[in-house]
């Protein structure tokens, strides 16, 4: 069978050769990545810059990015099936890619994260019901498996495999079912963006990230779930902009971008709403009673220009254009948007993962910086190639983009 | 503040240290003996504590005043064995509990997976990570004790105020006919006490008015680190230096007299 006839009918790709050009380029990622891999498990994790203070780093900073980034896929399910916003089945399926990635991607970075990584499933048959990571470690496995469910018949739709009628079959069921995967996903997917931010929330020992809450849950449970589907549709948006730029064909019809962007533009602003009160109360509240000043939270090194950034350059700013419907309907301003608002996302993931353990607590400790280490970066890498692989492989083989054919037309 | 994701149980025993930090000359006795009584592994990197595999940390204080003022103080910090421990509720595997040991914060090696989770929860540094293999040079493995188990790298571990201390001083006195849940002050004294040269670390069962921590807590010199923050530590520091105490916690401008 030629590699041609794997490829979805009446659309263009690439010849093989240039194609297996790209995926040496992603390889070579990969091959990074394991080089540091067998460094990692070979000699420990102390070939990495994490130390004593820095429990937490790039790995967890990037795994909290990601699932946040990774949340347009539950939440575009979410309005498609639940909501019943039809216009996006035009990226629904690319959602669903882009979802699987990340939370593939996020447990690979985890396999290296944790120490012992053979035990990882003592988290099921030793689960403390106080711990918010028992909860994330349930909800993420359990979502992964609805993402694979999600993911199983946009394979089944590749042109050799639909010609089988026991798959054909196979993939009407699976469409059928669809609406039930996307509420049980949007189930689960709201609890663990929340409770990766409640992990952060109930560290009463650390002030920069402990918050008042509701009941069990810490104000940055909300902020997190909250963040991450605002961030989240606009992420799937620019992933689909960057492979129009690369394919050279157009794949999601403007207005569905633009769609996608309005959402994300209003949901950012109850966002910024709540994550501005949320700040204020902090630094008016947590603080003075654990004894800091908003001051000595910062240094030179890990200074107030991250929270600015944050809010203003990734919050506001992102805000604005996004709602703004004159604003929104230039590409330029769109894609710009949607890159900062993912930004405001990765700065503040990162801020909680790492910023948290920088803050001396005790009166008489110091101020220490993080910098990845190689290794640490080859392995993110990796999981970034490994990414682009999957989706380059998507991309070509599955029809992915309902509209395709006829916007290139 | 989420006030149920934190546990506050009281034993009947409740094992505490009362360091006097006027008395400590910061020689690192504690720490050697610390490493030699729980076989930890030795280092180069031993007094790096961002690298190294340590359960007591002595920490050098500072007035911060230019001379003739300038004074200094050595705080040794071993686990402070929270009553309302930040880093139990954390562990997703139970690797890490508060029971009926004297309310020692036990870490049950086998179990932890490594996820570092109660290592960012702990304010005070206490917990350590086996970033490679433990290794013994050639001769030294001769130094490894019978009563603590080594640990693998990529777990974590921590003071548990030698705990198999603890578990021998209770043997023997149920071997002599005794109640082994009231046992004499000297009779269970973790290694770091009973070397320091100058006394300056007393243990004892700090609801027992019969033992010295008892009335030693109850000190007006008496301190513990980061009270504020709730974790109602079962160590006690001693200082009749003010801007000492003063450097147990963290205060903002209007609580000034706080600590003095």
């Amino acid at each position: 069978m030629l590699e041609q006839e794997l490829i979805p009918e009446g659309v263009k790709r690439c010849s093989p050769g240039k194609f297996a050009a790209w995926i040496g380029i992603l390889l070579l990622f990969v091959l990074w990545g394991l080089c540091a891999a067998f460094l990692i498990y070979g000699f420990g994790l102390g070939v990495t810059n994490l130390n004593n203070y820095f429990a937490f780093g790039l790995w967890i900073a990037v795994d909290l990015i990601v699932i946040a980034l990774g949340a347009g896929a539950f939440f575009s399910g979410f309005l498609k099936y639940i909501l019943g916003i039809d216009e996006l089945k035009n990226i629904i399926n690319l959602a669903v890619v882009v979802g699987f990635v990340c939370y593939t991607g996020a447990l690979m970075l985890l396999a290296f994260e944790i120490g012992q990584p053979l035990r990882g499933w003592f988290g099921y048959w030793h689960a403390n019901v106080h711990s918010m990571l028992t909860e994330v470690i349930f909800c993420i496995t359990c979502y992964l498996i609805v993402l694979c469910i999600e993911f199983v018949p946009i394979i089944l739709e590749n042109r050799q495999i639909h010609k089988k009628p026991l798959f054909r079959n196979l993939a009407h069921n699976f469409h059928i079912t669809m609406p039930l995967f996307a509420a049980v996903g949007t189930f689960l997917s709201f609890f663990h963006q929340g409770s990766l931010g409640g992990m952060f929330g109930v560290l009463f020992g650390r002030p920069f990230a402990l918050r008042e809450g509701f009941f069990i849950w810490p104000w940055t449970f909300f902020l997190f779930i909250l963040s991450a589907i605002a961030s989240g549709p606009v992420f799937i948006m620019l992933i689909s902009a960057i492979m129009e730029k690369t394919s050279g064909r157009k794949l999601v019809p403007f207005s569905t971008k633009k769609l996608l962007g309005k959402i994300s533009g209003l949901l950012l602003c109850i966002y910024l709403f709540f994550r501005i009160l949320d700040v204020w109360s902090w630094a008016s509240g947590v603080l003075p009673r654990t004894g800091f000043t908003f001051d000595e939270m910062f240094n030179q090194f890990y200074g107030q220009w991250l929270l600015w950034l944050e809010l203003g350059v990734g919050g506001l700013l992102p805000a604005i254009i996004l709602m703004t419907p004159s604003l929104r309907a230039r590409s330029w301003l769109l894609y710009t948007a949607a890159a900062l608002a993912c930004l405001g996302v990765v700065v503040n993931r990162y801020v909680f993962a790492v910023q948290t353990l920088a803050v001396p607590v005790m009166p008489f400790d110091q101020w220490f910086a993080y910098l990845p280490s190689w290794t640490e970066w080859g392995t993110t890498f990796m999981m970034v190639g490994y990414s682009a692989l999957v989706v380059s492989l998507a991309y070509r083989y599955l029809p992915l983009f309902p509209r395709e054919r006829e916007l290139n037309a | 503040m989420a006030e149920t994701m934190q546990i506050r149980e009281e034993f009947e025993i409740k094992w505490g240290m009362v360091i006097d930090v006027d008395k400590c000359t910061g020689c690192g006795a504690c720490q050697v003996a610390c490493q030699a009584e729980n076989n930890i592994p030795p280092s180069t990197q031993s007094f790096n504590r961002l690298e190294s595999v340590h359960w007591l940390y002595v920490y050098k204080l500072d007035n911060g005043l230019p001379y003739p003022d300038n004074d200094i103080a050595y705080l040794p910090r071993p686990c402070m064995q929270c009553g309302n421990p930040p880093c139990v509720t954390v562990c997703p595997v139970i690797a890490t509990t508060k029971e009926e040991e004297g309310g020692i914060v036990s870490q049950i090696y086998p179990r932890c997976i490594g996820c570092r989770y109660c290592m960012a929860a702990c304010p005070y540094h206490s917990r350590v990570f086996n970033w490679f293999d433990p290794q013994w040079p050639r001769g030294m493995d001769k130094t490894l004790t019978p009563y603590t188990s080594v640990r693998p790298r990529g777990v974590v571990e921590k003071c548990t105020f030698c705990h198999h201390r603890f578990q021998l001083a209770k043997r023997r006195a149920r071997a002599e006919g005794r109640d082994p849940h009231h046992l004499r002050e000297e009779e269970y004294i973790p290694a770091c006490a009973e070397v320091c040269p100058t006394g300056a670390i007393v243990f004892g069962d700090l609801k027992n008015p019969r033992h010295r921590v008892h009335q030693l807590a109850q000190s007006e010199h008496a301190f513990r680190l980061l009270e504020r923050l709730g974790t109602d530590p079962q160590v006690y520091y001693l200082s009749r230096r003010s801007w000492v105490r003063r450097q147990g916690d963290n205060h903002v401008q209007k609580d000034q007299q706080r600590g003095e």
